[in-house]
């Protein structure tokens, strides 16, 4: 078991995702950086889908009950093994009564912490993801136990990778979406020709940007939405939405980002600036 | 029975969205259906399909999309005649909602608003068959189409930062139920004691796009009873097949 002697800002269970659900208004979930999960993943020789701690900002103190091999990946939150430092993207073993614990944000803005076999929660239609009212939490407990396979030893084909950060730089990549033809002229100046910030709303569901682009008064009706859709409302907001967002919108979809670009804006935390290119 | 034009474009790079005529008819969703079912008959994996509306978001899960490859298979499935052994059974559900003023927040507002007793709002609430054109926005919740044009109200001025689990509400051309605590603005009218969605099933929600919704009303008495049954969970809906 994994104990969770303090639970961080905002620490919960993902793995690649809820699919098949949809159609009953059930969001996908999963990793929001599903790249820094697989590199971790990878490492430590797991399933593509082994579900991970998605570590939010500030980091949760964890004691680790039986011997096991973690990798930590995506954000760097200065991570601590029994008070010494380790690295990301590192094969690290664990022995019995180790405590993992984080310091200050470095760089990015979600961490993941892969455990050798994955984390080995009760599956809720399909996927060990934390989404309420799916599951019943919506992020780990203080005190609350999180099982695992003890593993006592294990030999990495690769132990540690260096890769350049993939979140590094503000431009964030994106297709035109449905109703991109409704924006006039203006508006594509507003949306491409200077940087947008991320704004204090935003979370799992979704990112508001802080600066107003000219509103509109294009009316639909409701249709599907996916993770990664920029929604503009009539007032000029552009909100885009995440792994948890709503699975159907009433708000013109005006572009779409691809899976890496949403890996990138999930390292995005509030007053970082994010600079949009139309592919 | 009649066909209408479609616009296949691609949304994303795992996904494609086919669009109907943008207007609320029933005709539209029968025919969105009717294209369903051709397609989920050749059994492809990996796709989740959302229907709202006039519109289907197809979803591919497994990787990357051919767009012109996919375009073409929508073309012809839309033309294919119906494939009558694939065809999903749609169901007319009766649906109990207590409408006593402790859920009913605003029924007595809302009444005189629409120049109605409450009596007459009940009765208008649950003479109808509400059509599912969509299930979004939070689990479980269905956008239902049909509501008499004498039970328009506007949503509430300010919304409140939260409305109860079950509670049933008038807002525009629409009426629901909130599957869960939310924040809202619709007017509340009653609550429903059925779960519209349980995580603990192999089909969290019961009700499918294209189905029926008629309201019936019920006692306090019974609302206890029924929310005692959720809370076991051994509720039981009453179901009637519509011939589609």
């Amino acid at each position: 078991m994994l104990k969770v002697l303090k639970s961080g800002f905002f620490t919960t269970i993902q793995d690649l995702g809820r699919f098949g659900y949809r159609d009953n208004g059930v969001p996908v979930s999963g990793a929001m950086d599903k790249f820094a999960v697989k590199k971790g993943n990878q490492l430590l020789e797991n399933q593509a889908n082994a579900a991970v701690l998605e570590i939010t900002m500030t980091g949760p103190t964890l004691q680790f009950e039986a011997p096991t091999y973690i990798c930590l990946s995506g954000a760097d939150i200065s991570p601590l093994l029994n008070q010494e430092p380790v690295q990301n993207y590192q094969v690290v073993k664990v022995s019995k009564g180790d405590t993992l614990s984080f310091g200050r944000l470095n760089c990015g803005f979600r961490c993941y912490l892969a455990i050798k076999g994955g984390f080995k929660t009760p599956e809720v239609l399909g996927s060990r993801s934390l989404y309420v009212p799916v599951t019943k939490n919506k992020c780990l407990q203080k005190e609350e136990e999180i099982a695992y396979e003890e593993t006592t030893s294990f030999i990495p084909a690769i132990s540690e990778i260096k890769i350049p950060d993939h979140f590094d730089g503000s431009e964030i990549e994106v297709q035109r979406g449905p109703e991109f033809s409704m924006l006039s002229d203006s508006q594509l100046a507003a949306i491409f020709s200077k940087p947008f910030t991320v704004s204090e709303k935003n979370n799992r569901m979704a990112y508001q940007l802080s600066e107003l682009i000219p509103g509109h008064t294009h009316s639909m009706l409701t249709s599907g939405t996916l993770p990664g859709t920029v929604q503009l409302t009539p007032a000029g907001r552009m909100i885009i939405l995440m792994k948890d967002g709503q699975t159907t919108g009433g708000y013109p979809r005006i572009l779409q980002l691809s899976e890496e670009a949403i890996c990138k804006l999930a390292q995005k935390k509030f007053g970082d600036e994010i600079m949009l290119k139309l592919l | 029975m009649k066909s209408y034009p479609i616009h296949i474009e691609p949304f994303g790079k795992s996904a494609v969205l086919v669009a109907w005529p943008n207007q609320v008819e029933e005709s539209i969703l029968q025919d969105i259906l009717e294209f369903a079912n051709n397609f989920r008959a050749l059994k492809l994996e990996g796709w989740e399909l959302v229907i709202a509306y006039n519109s289907i978001t197809m979803i591919q899960n497994d990787g990357i999309l051919d767009f012109g490859e996919i375009k073409e298979l929508i073309l012809e499935c839309h033309s294919k005649p119906k494939a009558e052994n694939q065809k999903k059974e749609r169901y007319l559900w009766r649906i109990p909602v207590c409408y006593e003023r402790e859920f009913g927040i605003d029924i007595d507002e809302v009444a005189e608003t629409l120049n109605l007793s409450p009596e007459q709002l009940i009765d208008q609430h649950t003479s109808q068959q509400y059509i599912v054109y969509g299930i979004g926005f939070l689990p479980g919740f269905m956008y239902l189409g049909g509501l008499p044009s004498s039970l328009e109200i506007p949503r509430r001025a300010e919304p409140r930062l939260n409305v109860s689990k079950g509670s049933v509400g008038l807002a525009g051309k629409q009426t629901g139920i909130y599957p869960q605590d939310s924040p809202g603005g619709w007017n509340i009218i009653g609550n429903c004691p059925i779960p519209l969605f349980d995580s603990s099933r192999e089909t969290p929600c019961f009700v499918s796009v294209g189905d029926k919704v008629q309201f019936y009303e019920i006692s306090k008495a019974e609302y206890d009873l029924r929310i005692i049954e959720a809370e076991v969970g051994i509720y039981k809906l009453e179901k009637l097949t519509i011939d589609a």
